[in-house]
């Protein structure tokens, strides 16, 4: 009786959560190499585990959703935590996206920009991975009632982040700017939606960087 | 003769089935907190519980014993029929142990305290008369109850915002929790074994002088600090689990520190609330014994004893597997919070034991949870469960007083 006035904790599930959409997001870098390689049999597979590993973020966070009732108490408010949960599944079903067009249209990556192309990909990864890394400090940010040393410490770990996703940014408008050059040697609605797989890669890192703005309003409370 | 021995054997009886009940159940709850935490193993929380319970209950349980046995129930009305008394407390002890099982099997939070006294305030005010109930004193019981988990829960905010600013704020949290976790054990120490010395060692037929007793206090807290930081300094950190989880050590650390409030816990325990199952029990014997209410005949040593032993044999029988089930669903009192709830409800408890006020443990405990709470030490209170924990405890009062009306009327037709 005395334990039930204690609600689920919703920690160690957003960090489980951030560490299943992080390894979503990373499938992308293998899947990649193996559509640029023009090996669809390996990118089948692959684009099969993102989507498994999509669906058990998506399960996780209806879970962590039914364990947050508005009757909870918590040092910090209900709302953003739901926030930055939303944030953080949003960068799984991106890798889901951008896998499921290319392996839809079968899409071929250009030879001349293949090499920016798989750069630009694992840049945005590294920025999941970076989102992973901060928001894996929320048990020592309950711990220590988001105060002192390890606030500075997590808005270091943001800051390094938000460097990632800036430079995800002018990787993305470079990747673009070679596209442009070579586009009118290419079939145009193959370019179309290169552009739009382009954008979506990039919106992998934009989603990162919301995870880190939504924990830096935590820090703030 | 043979019906004083009627009273006093059927009192034993009900009196242990209580004590048993308050083993099994409030006890385990009291000592959920420290395995919930890690800082001790099921085995070993039993063995503290059954030392320091017992201890609690010998030591200082004297005064609250008192308010239950003489407290309540205005004796000189009942001078010419002493036996009325008698039937009351035995109906009281079967109402309130009655109560706490049905409560139990269907899991509702009540509180022995508020069963026994809504048990006793019914019999007097129904079987008796309204007038034979002491309302002032019962007020005073029932704002203690308002009272304890306040100040509990103000305590333990203090604590825990002490404990955040000194250590788990800083640049280096571990090198600050051994040094300032030693200083806990010292003030946990000093208050337990005040109390214990100011309110309780002149039922065991000691007395010490003013300056005496904090002398030996702090004395016998800083020798238990000592041994607290030796212990502390040989706890070494793990890299291995420090990388998942940085405050892993200092946890650690603050485990040694929650040894010390669970000792604290089941003395304050011990001292509070063995009472609720001898008051009565004392308050018959003494009736039987001498033929007249409130004689002036000290609480015997081995009917505090008999509570005490009630106590263990509930918590090893039944209160292992409760201990079990709440400790498994309590890990977010991590030792650094559960220590500050522990040693703010032990402080209020001890006190109100000193004070011979009946007060809940557990409502006691549930106060300097949320007072951790407050300061924003736990991950997630649910709040509609706190509500339904209050609601319990006024619901405990009628609930025990009907119960306690039955048993007296069945008591009054039966017995001789």
């Amino acid at each position: 009786m005395l334990a039930n006035i204690f609600g689920t904790s919703p920690v160690q599930p957003l960090e489980r959560h951030v560490g299943l959409a992080y390894k979503c997001t990373k499938q992308i870098i293998e899947f990649f190499e193996a559509v640029v390689a023009g090996d669809w049999d390996k990118a089948d597979a692959v684009r099969a585990d993102i989507e498994r590993l999509e669906h058990e973020a998506d399960d996780l966070k209806k879970e962590i959703r039914q364990h947050l009732p508005k009757s909870l108490f918590m040092p910090v408010p209900r709302e953003d935590l739901l926030e930055l949960l939303l944030v953080q599944d949003k960068m799984a079903n991106r890798a889901k996206d951008v896998s499921g067009l290319v392996v839809g249209r079968r899409m071929e990556i250009p030879a001349a920009i293949a090499e920016d192309f798989l750069t630009m990909v694992g840049r945005s990864v590294d920025a999941a991975k970076q989102a992973r890394k901060s928001v894996r400090e929320l048990d020592e940010l309950f711990t220590s009632g988001f105060r002192g040393a390890e606030v500075a410490l997590v808005s270091e770990l943001i800051e390094e982040l938000d460097k990632i996703e800036t430079e995800t940014d002018n990787r993305e408008a470079a990747l673009r700017a070679a596209l442009f050059a070579i586009e009118s040697e290419l079939e145009p609605v193959n370019v179309m939606f290169l552009y739009k797989v382009i954008g979506l890669i990039g919106e992998i890192a934009d989603m990162a960087e919301r995870v880190g703005r939504r924990l830096e309003l935590l820090l703030s409370h | 003769m043979d019906a004083q021995l009627v009273y006093i054997s059927l009192a034993a009886v009900f009196g242990i089935f209580m004590a048993w009940g308050i083993g099994a159940n409030d006890v385990a709850n009291a000592m959920a907190t420290s395995v919930g935490s890690k800082a001790l193993t099921i085995k070993q929380a039993i063995l503290v519980a059954a030392v320091f319970e017992f201890l609690g209950a010998v030591l200082a349980g004297g005064e609250v014993t008192s308010t239950i046995r003489k407290g309540i129930v205005d004796a000189d009305l009942l001078a010419g029929s002493p036996e009325l008394l008698i039937y009351g407390m035995l109906a009281a002890l079967l109402a309130a142990g009655t109560w706490l099982l049905i409560a139990s099997k269907n899991g509702w939070p009540v509180s022995t305290t508020h069963s026994i006294v809504g048990a006793i305030v019914g019999f007097a005010a129904v079987g008796i008369g309204i007038d034979a109930v002491q309302w002032g004193k019962v007020g005073t019981i029932v704002l203690s109850w308002v009272i304890s988990p306040l100040t509990a829960g103000f305590i333990a905010y203090l604590i825990y915002q002490s404990v955040q600013r000194l250590i788990l704020t800083q640049e280096d949290p571990l090198e600050k929790a051994k040094r300032y976790v030693p200083v806990y054990i010292f003030f946990a120490a000093f208050t337990i074994t005040l109390v214990t010395i100011l309110k309780g060692l002149k039922h065991v037929g000691l007395t010490i002088s003013l300056t005496s007793s904090y002398i030996l206090a702090v004395a016998i807290a800083i020798s238990i600090a000592l041994v607290g930081a030796v212990a502390i300094q040989r706890i070494k950190p793990n890299p291995k689990a420090e990388k998942k989880q940085h405050f892993y050590t200092v946890e650690r650390v603050f485990g040694v520190l929650m040894v010390v409030t669970a000792c604290g816990m089941a003395f304050a325990h011990g001292s509070n609330d063995v009472a609720n199952a001898i008051g009565p029990l004392a308050a018959v014997i003494s009736i039987a014994q001498t033929g007249v209410i409130g004689a002036k005949s000290a609480i015997p040593i081995w009917v505090l004893a008999l509570g005490g032993g009630g106590i263990v044999i509930g918590l090893a029988t039944y209160g292992r597997r409760v201990i079990a089930t709440v400790g498994q669903k309590i890990t977010q009192l991590t030792p650094s919070r559960g220590f500050a709830a522990e040693l703010a409800a032990a402080t209020t408890i001890v006190i109100a034991s000193g004070t011979g006020m009946p007060i809940s443990t557990t409502h006691t405990l549930v106060g300097a949870v949320l007072g951790v709470g407050l300061a924003r030490g736990i991950d997630a209170i649910d709040l509609r469960v706190v509500g339904r924990v209050f609601v319990s405890w006024v619901v405990t009062i009628p609930a025990g007083a009907f119960l306690a009306i039955v048993f007296f009327m069945l008591f009054k037709t039966i017995l001789p």
